[in-house]
This record gives structure tokens, sequence and C-alpha cells, in this order.
């Protein structure tokens, strides 16, 4: 399967457009420097050997040499790819959080103006291009009230390091969490700082499918025989809204962020051109810009690899949690 | 729902069409009046920062994007449709490696997927319906999969084809007709979705040249006028798309209710 | 004279639907009194499950008690806020549910299921004193006290029904409500059970309502019968009386439509035609469609109860 997405991936880029390197360079160049380039990239061999190059590569995490400055494309877009991550991370607990509340508290009020009033609200975040919202919050928390930053990922001296332990140093490249495990608050209220428009836009427009799932979950499970058995053993409603229900609608939304996650990430391309979130979106957005064909085929494999791991950690996830299906 | 939805879009539709012969001033006319001008009497949504009317780039900034879209979900649409009933109605090998395919594809983020075709076509209408219908064939491909599973084992297709009916009057015959109502919602929200990422798209800079007055582009532009305050260039082409989107969205649910009497709220 | 434990007066209840009003229950009156078991038989639709919830004030939107008045040892039910409802249901009136697959939470442990009981009643209970009573209560029941540690599907369908009973009577209820308890098990188990119910029964000194469509049941359980068709009650009375002489053209047509073990060549005779429409009833006696011996007032006139051979009975011929 991964090796169906990745040669996907191949056909595309290097098949399909024919030669990268004529691309590459828009106005004519020398055909020396031309083959130089050639030469160097190894896109000179018969398009066989291009492709178990690039799988063989893969395998041992080498993406080819990004056409600007030869440098390896591997390590920029390891580089680019923890702020993307951690823009996910929020992102998603954000919509998640927002698509429970106003889920459960729909179906707990069923066919009321608060229930249309918030599926109404989840059909029209959906309907919003998330750079057009983006801008909407920059404009109005960002200029107008100036109570977020407009861009970047924190003020400048405000990277965390990490915690480094003798010799032995840990970093994950997660703002939030390097800043904690350096112990520096401030960092950490900087990198949140800076990470909730992004976060916010983004996930606004991804909770909409959270909130319908919820609600429908909600309102199934509350029919349930074993509902009515615990009203009938006294227990409150609060009681048994979040413990029965929710955790019952819990695994299903639980296969949703797995399922979301796909356009989770392509809506993290565009959020980050927004908010200059210097992560695996931007990156890909800027090298279509030096046209490096090598270096988009780098980020586009990793954005599927990445849609990949997450299903299957989603699945494991789900077997662990589900009393009724054991590995 | 339906209704609103429909009433939504053929607005939107109309007034694309009949743009230029309502507008007030040319949507590219340059200087046309001062620049960025917020919105007044003269002009109503304001002028960007080439003098440009607002409000005439906002009644003509559709039709790109509906023409996409309208492109995309055609080709999209034809190719998912055949594939899905060819590959699920012969089985085997045929639907195993038309599936296997499928949900490659389907997996991708699909922006990311549409963002690296075009980069690979250059600009144009043609190039990005293209690469959005790329997107989206496994959408169709597996409704219209799972349906022609189910019909096919139905007792009255198995009695055609007992009498002797051939494959392709099956197909056209028997299966086609239950697929219609579970295309038809996917289409509306195809539409949605092409419209989103076609925006999508020319924000990047990889949807059409500049030349033409488009939504997107106003977005894309208006972004680096926003320290200014000017919000009226991005407010409402934004605010348009918006409603487009929305509509088509509303649309599809209302469809999909009314077609599937089972998904219909208990009262 | 010792009061009855339950009173129920003119009890009607009424769902909403799109067609109309369902009159799931109308006009019902019944007491208990304190150690007797009474049996609510009739067929699906015929009121008797509402009646059930009625009791517990748990009928679900969109339906609602339209009129009546439900005393629980002198507590008015109806007019009861929902506070002091909870603290009733679950301690003083319990309820054994008919499927008990569905009606236990597939996601908790059995052992959960009665400590958060305990925890919702007897918040001042430790964690430990919950466990070890449950642990007694499944001994009771004759299930392992390791199997607390497990979830429902784990369990047989005889034995989660156990786990409700045992639910069912943690707290020592006055009264519990068993609605077709044992219609979901097989016929074995389901012996088993009746016998379980018996023994606690005296042995909690409980009064029961039994509802159930199964007559056999009802005679091996019950003290007293409530015969019910389309949401009345149309016979009440002793068990034994009942059944050596139904009076109700209704409850004869019950009983003569059950198989009989011991005159076996005696057929089973259905009743005629089939149970109305509870949105729109009849005129006059609910089952005079239906009814081999109607005559004039029946179509016109409702019947209403009458003391005849020790029971209660509506119908006009015994007027």
């Amino acid at each position: 399967m991964i090796l169906l997405l990745l040669t996907l991936v191949f056909v595309i880029l290097r098949v399909i457009p024919g030669d990268p390197v004529l691309l590459h360079f828009e106005k004519a160049a020398s055909p020396a420097a031309m083959n130089a380039m050639r030469h160097e990239l190894g896109t000179d061999k018969p398009l066989l050997n291009q492709y178990v190059d690039y799988v063989w590569g893969l395998l041992h995490g080498d993406m080819g040499k990004s056409m600007v400055d030869y440098s390896p494309v591997s390590q920029q877009v390891m580089s680019a790819f923890p702020a993307t991550l951690e823009l996910a991370i929020y992102s998603t607990a954000f919509a998640v959080v927002l698509g429970i509340l106003l889920g459960v508290r729909a179906s707990r009020r069923f066919n009321s103006v608060q229930d249309h009033g918030i599926r109404t609200f989840g059909t029209i975040t959906y309907a919003l291009p998330v750079f057009f919202l983006g801008m909407v919050l920059q404009l109005i928390l960002g200029i107008h009230l100036h109570l977020f930053p407009t861009g970047g990922r924190t003020a400048i001296g405000m990277e965390p390091v990490g915690l480094t332990i003798g010799s032995f140093h840990i970093a994950t490249g997660l703002y939030t969490v390097d800043s904690l495990l350096e112990g520096n608050l401030v960092k950490f209220a900087t990198a949140l700082h800076y990470l909730a428009l992004p976060s916010i836009s983004l996930g606004l427009v991804i909770c909409g499918t959270f909130i319908r799932m919820t609600r429908s979950n909600m309102l199934e499970t509350l029919r349930m025989d074993f509902v009515t058995a615990a009203k009938a053993r006294g227990l409150p409603n609060r009681l048994i809204t979040y413990t029965y229900a929710l955790k019952n609608a819990f695994l299903p939304i639980l296969t949703m962020i797995g399922l979301q996650f796909a356009a989770l990430l392509a809506g993290a391309v565009l959020t980050e051109t927004t908010f200059s979130w210097p992560g695996l979106g931007r990156y890909l957005v800027d090298r279509i810009g030096f046209r490096d064909y090598i270096a988009i085929q780098g980020a586009v494999v990793l954005f599927a690899l990445l849609v990949a791991l997450v299903s299957l950690v989603v699945d494991l996830l789900y077997a662990y949690l589900d009393p009724r299906v054991r590995l | 729902m339906v209704l609103i939805g429909g009433v939504t879009i053929l607005t939107v539709v109309v007034m694309t069409i009949v743009s230029p012969y309502i507008s007030p001033f040319n949507p590219t006319a340059i200087n046309a009046g001062p620049v960025l001008q917020p919105p007044n009497s003269k002009f109503p949504l304001g002028t960007n920062h080439l003098g440009e009317d607002m409000l005439s780039r906002v009644l003509s900034g559709g039709s790109v994007m509906l023409q996409v879209a309208v492109l995309a979900v055609v080709i999209c649409s034809i190719t998912g449709v055949s594939i899905g009933l060819m590959g699920a109605y012969a089985g085997g090998l045929a639907d195993k490696i038309s599936s296997l395919v499928m949900d490659s594809i389907y997996a991708f983020p699909g922006l990311v997927l549409a963002i690296a075709i075009a980069a690979m076509l250059g600009p144009g209408v043609i190039n990005m319906a293209l690469a959005i219908a790329v997107v989206y064939v496994p959408s169709y491909f597996r409704v219209v999969r799972s349906q022609v599973l189910t019909v096919k084992e139905l007792t009255y297709v198995e009695a055609a084809r007992a009498l002797g009916a051939k494959s392709r009057r099956i197909l056209t015959r028997y299966i086609l007709p239950n697929l219609l109502p579970s295309v038809v919602v996917v289409v509306t929200l195809n539409f949605a979705d092409a419209i989103l990422m076609a925006a999508g798209l020319t924000f990047l800079g990889l949807g059409v040249p500049v030349s033409t007055p488009d939504w997107g582009w106003d977005l894309t532009y208006g972004r680096q006028l926003l320290p200014s305050g000017a919000w009226w260039v991005i407010g409402f082409p934004g605010l348009m798309i918006v409603v487009t989107v929305w509509g088509f969205t509303i649309l599809g649910e209302g469809l999909s209710e009314l077609l599937n009497p089972k998904l219909r709220e208990i009262a | 004279m010792v009061e009855p434990l339950l009173n129920v007066q003119n009890l009607s209840v009424e769902y909403a639907s799109r067609r109309g009003q369902v009159k799931a229950v109308t006009d019902v009156s019944l007491t208990l009194d304190k150690g007797s078991t009474l049996g609510i038989v009739g067929e699906s639709g015929s009121g008797k499950s509402t009646l059930g919830f009625a009791i517990l004030n748990l009928i679900p939107s969109p339906g609602r008690i339209v009129a009546g008045k439900i005393t629980f040892d002198h507590t008015d039910i109806i007019n009861q806020n929902e506070d002091n409802m909870r603290r009733i249901r679950g301690s003083q009136i319990s309820m054994v549910f008919q499927d008990p697959l569905t009606s236990l939470n597939p996601l908790l442990k059995i052992r959960d299921h009665f400590t958060e009981l305990f925890k919702v009643h007897s918040p001042s209970m430790s964690k430990k004193d919950a466990i070890s009573r449950a642990g007694e209560l499944l001994d009771n029941l004759g299930i392992a006290r390791e199997r607390l540690s497990d979830y429902p599907h784990q369990f047989s369908g005889g034995m989660r029904q156990r786990v409700m009973i045992g639910l069912a009577l943690a707290l020592n209820p006055r009264l519990v409500i068993a609605d077709e308890p044992t219609t979901a098990l097989d016929v074995i188990v389901e012996a088993q059970i009746l016998e379980l119910m018996k023994r606690l029964k005296d042995e909690y000194e409980l009064t029961l309502i039994l509802v159930t469509h199964n007559i056999g049941i009802i005679a091996e359980m019950a003290d007293r019968i409530a015969v019910m068709y389309a949401g009345q009650i149309v016979e009440v009375g002793p068990t034994n009386d009942i059944f050596a002489d139904p009076l109700h053209p209704y409850t004869k047509g019950l009983l003569e439509s059950a198989p009989n073990i011991i005159h076996p060549e005696r057929s089973m005779r259905p009743i005629h035609g089939s149970p109305p429409d509870l949105i729109t009833l009849p005129p006059g006696c609910k089952f005079h469609p239906r009814c081999p011996r109607a005559f004039e007032p029946c179509p016109i006139r409702e019947p209403l109860p009458v003391e005849c051979k020790h029971r209660l009975v509506a119908c006009h011929l015994y007027n």
C-alpha cells in the first residue's frame, strides 16, 4: 500500500511531466549546465533505474538533493516537519474539543434552535476557505485588536532549545513541548500565543465533521437500552451523558480523526502560507516557487507517509481501547 | 434545505453570467476610481490597490471558479463512475487493482496532490480542473462500487442474467438507475470541494493567470493589504466563496436527506 | 386495613407522533399491596411496558403522562421533582429489563456497574465496601465473584440477566418492576431465572410487578393478574380465580390461545383480528371489533370496571 503511494508520487512527479531538469530551467540554459545537474541528481539514468534509486533511497531516508543547492532534501524536510506536526496536533485538539462540546449540546437539545444553530455553524465553517478565515482572524484579532501575532512560530530569541543532560540532548522540535522540557514558561506561553490563530483557523474549518459525528453518535447512543436502564437506576443525567453515551461515541471519533488527518494536512498547507508558519506546507509552496522538483517530490512523499502512519496508529489505538475488539 | 441551497447557487451562477451587463465598471479597469477606497456611495464595495471597482470584481469573480468546478466535476464523475462500474461489475483482478489504486489516491491529502499535479502541469483552467478531478475520482469510485456490489447480487439482476441479458444492458438498465441518487449527492459535494480547492490553488499561485477577475486572486493580493486595514478587498470576495460553497453543501445535504429516507432524523 | 404500597389512579400516557397522539395507556387504575406479586399481561402494544415506565416516571419524550395519579408509599410520583425521583429510582423502586445484553453498558466492567450505583445512592460507602457488597450479591445470584472484572459480552444470557437482577436488588428496593425478564432467554435458562426470582422475592420480601405476554410465567409467579388491552385494564383479580374462570372475553381468548400441556388435544384458538391502532381507537369498548360476544352497548359506551366474583372486570356482560 505504501509502495503504491510512493509509486504514485513518482509517476506524477517524474514520469508525467517528463524531464524535471528541463522544467526547472525555465529559460534556456546551457546544455552543459543542464547536463551537470542531471548527472548530479541522477536523472540522466534510465527511468527504471531512477525508480529503483528512488525507492531504495527512501528506505534509507534519502530523498535526493535539492535542485537549488544540491543539499539533502530529507534534511530540509525533516526540519520543517515538526512545525507542521505541532500545528496539526493543536488544530486537531481544538477541532475535536469544540466538535464534541457542540455536538453533545446539540444532541441534548434535539431539534431545538440551538441544535439547528450548531449544525448551521458546522456547515458554514466547512464552507470557509481556511486562508480566508485565517486572514479574517489576522485582521480582527491581530491587526485591529493587537491580541495575537499574525505570523511566524514564535518571537525572535524565544526558540526553545530543549533539555540537555550532560551530553544527552532531547528536543522534539515542538516548541510547546521543548519549552516545557527546558522549564521556560515564558517561551512556552509565547509559543502558544503564536500557535493560537493558526490552530483556531484550521481547527474551525475541520470541526464541522466532528460536530456532526458527535451529535449523531450521541443521539443514537442515548436511545439505547442501557441508557434507559441507567436512568432507571437513578443515575444522574450528567453522568449518563458523559460517561455512558460519550464513551461509546468516542471510538468513532477516534477513527474520524484518522480519516480527517489527510484533510487536515491539506488545510495545513494553506494555513502555513497564510501565517508564514515554517512547516512542511510552506516548504512545499516555496519549493514550487523555485521549481525544485526533487524537493517537491520529497515533501509530497512525506505527506503521504504521514497519512499512512496516522491511519495505522489510529487502528492500533482503536483495537486497544475497545474491549470488544482484541488484536 | 434543498431549496435554500438551490436558490443560493442559482443566484450566484446567474450573477456571474449577467455580470458583464450589470457591472457598473469594467472589473479590470485599473484606476476606475481612486486607489483603496473603503465602501462608499460611488463604489459600494470599495476599490482595490489598483483602483478597480470591487463590486464589479465580485460580480464577475466567480466565473473562473465555476468553470473550473464544472469541468472538474464532469471529468471526475464520468471517470469515477465508469471505473467504478466496470471494476465492480467485472470483479476479480480488475476490481482489486482499481480499488487499490483508488484507495491510494483517496488516502492522499487532497490539496497536496492537487498542488503537485497543478505544479507539474502549469497554470490554466483546464489544468486546474484536471488536478482537482484526479483528487476526487476515488470518491465517485467508492460510492459507485459499493452500490454496484449490492445491486449486483439482487435477485432481479440475477434473473435478468439468467434470461441472457448482455452485460452492458444490465449495467445501463438495472444498475445505473440505482446509482443516480447517491452520485447526484456526491456531485453536489464535489462542486463544493472543487470550488474550495480552486480557490486554494489560486491562492497559492497555481491557478489562472492574473488578468481575469477572480475571487481567489482578490484574496491573494488582498493579503498584502491587510496591515493597512483594507478589509473590503478580501472581505467581499471571500464572503462570496463561502456563500457559494455553503450553497452547494446545503444542497448536497438536503438532497442526501431526501434521497436516502433512512438517514432522515427520527422525530 | 393496611394501605397499599402502590396506588395508581386513572393514569393516562400519550406519545406524540407524526400521525397524531398515540394513547398508550388510558385511564388505568390499580393497587398493589406490600409483599404481593402483580402480573400485568397483554399483547405487544397493550401498554404494559409503558405502565411500568410510568411508575418510575421515566416515560421518554415524546411521551407524557397526561392524566392520573401515582402514589408510592405516600409519595406522589408524577409531580415529584427530578432530583427526588432519581433518588427513588434504583433504591426504592427498581427495574429489571428485557434484554440484558443491550441493557448493560458494554464498555463497563460488571464491578463498575455496581460501584457506580453505590456511589450515586450511598456516597458514603467506600469503594472497597461497594465491591465486596457487589461480590455478595453475585454470590447470592450464583455467579462467581471473580467475574466482577469481566465485561457484559463475556457472559451468557442467563448470567447477564442475573447481573441485571443483582443491580435491581443491590439497594434493597421496596418495589421491583420486571419488564419481560425472561423473554430474551431460552426456555431452560428461563426456568432457572424464574426459580431465582421466586427465591429472591421471599428472601428480600419484595413487592413485584411482573410485566409479560407469557401467561405461563404469570401463572407461576403472580398472586394477582391485571389483563391489559389497548392501553386499558380489562380484568384484574387473583390469579387462580382468573385462570379457573376468566370473565372478560379477551382474557378468555388469551388463555385459550396458549398451548395447554394438560389438555393437548384442545386446539389453540387465536383471537381473530389484530390489536387496534392506538391513535384512532374504536369507539365504546376497545375490544368489541374482535369480541365474539359483543352486543348492542359495546360499540357505543365504554364499559366501566365493576366488581364481580372477587375481581374487577370492564365488560358490559357483567354490568
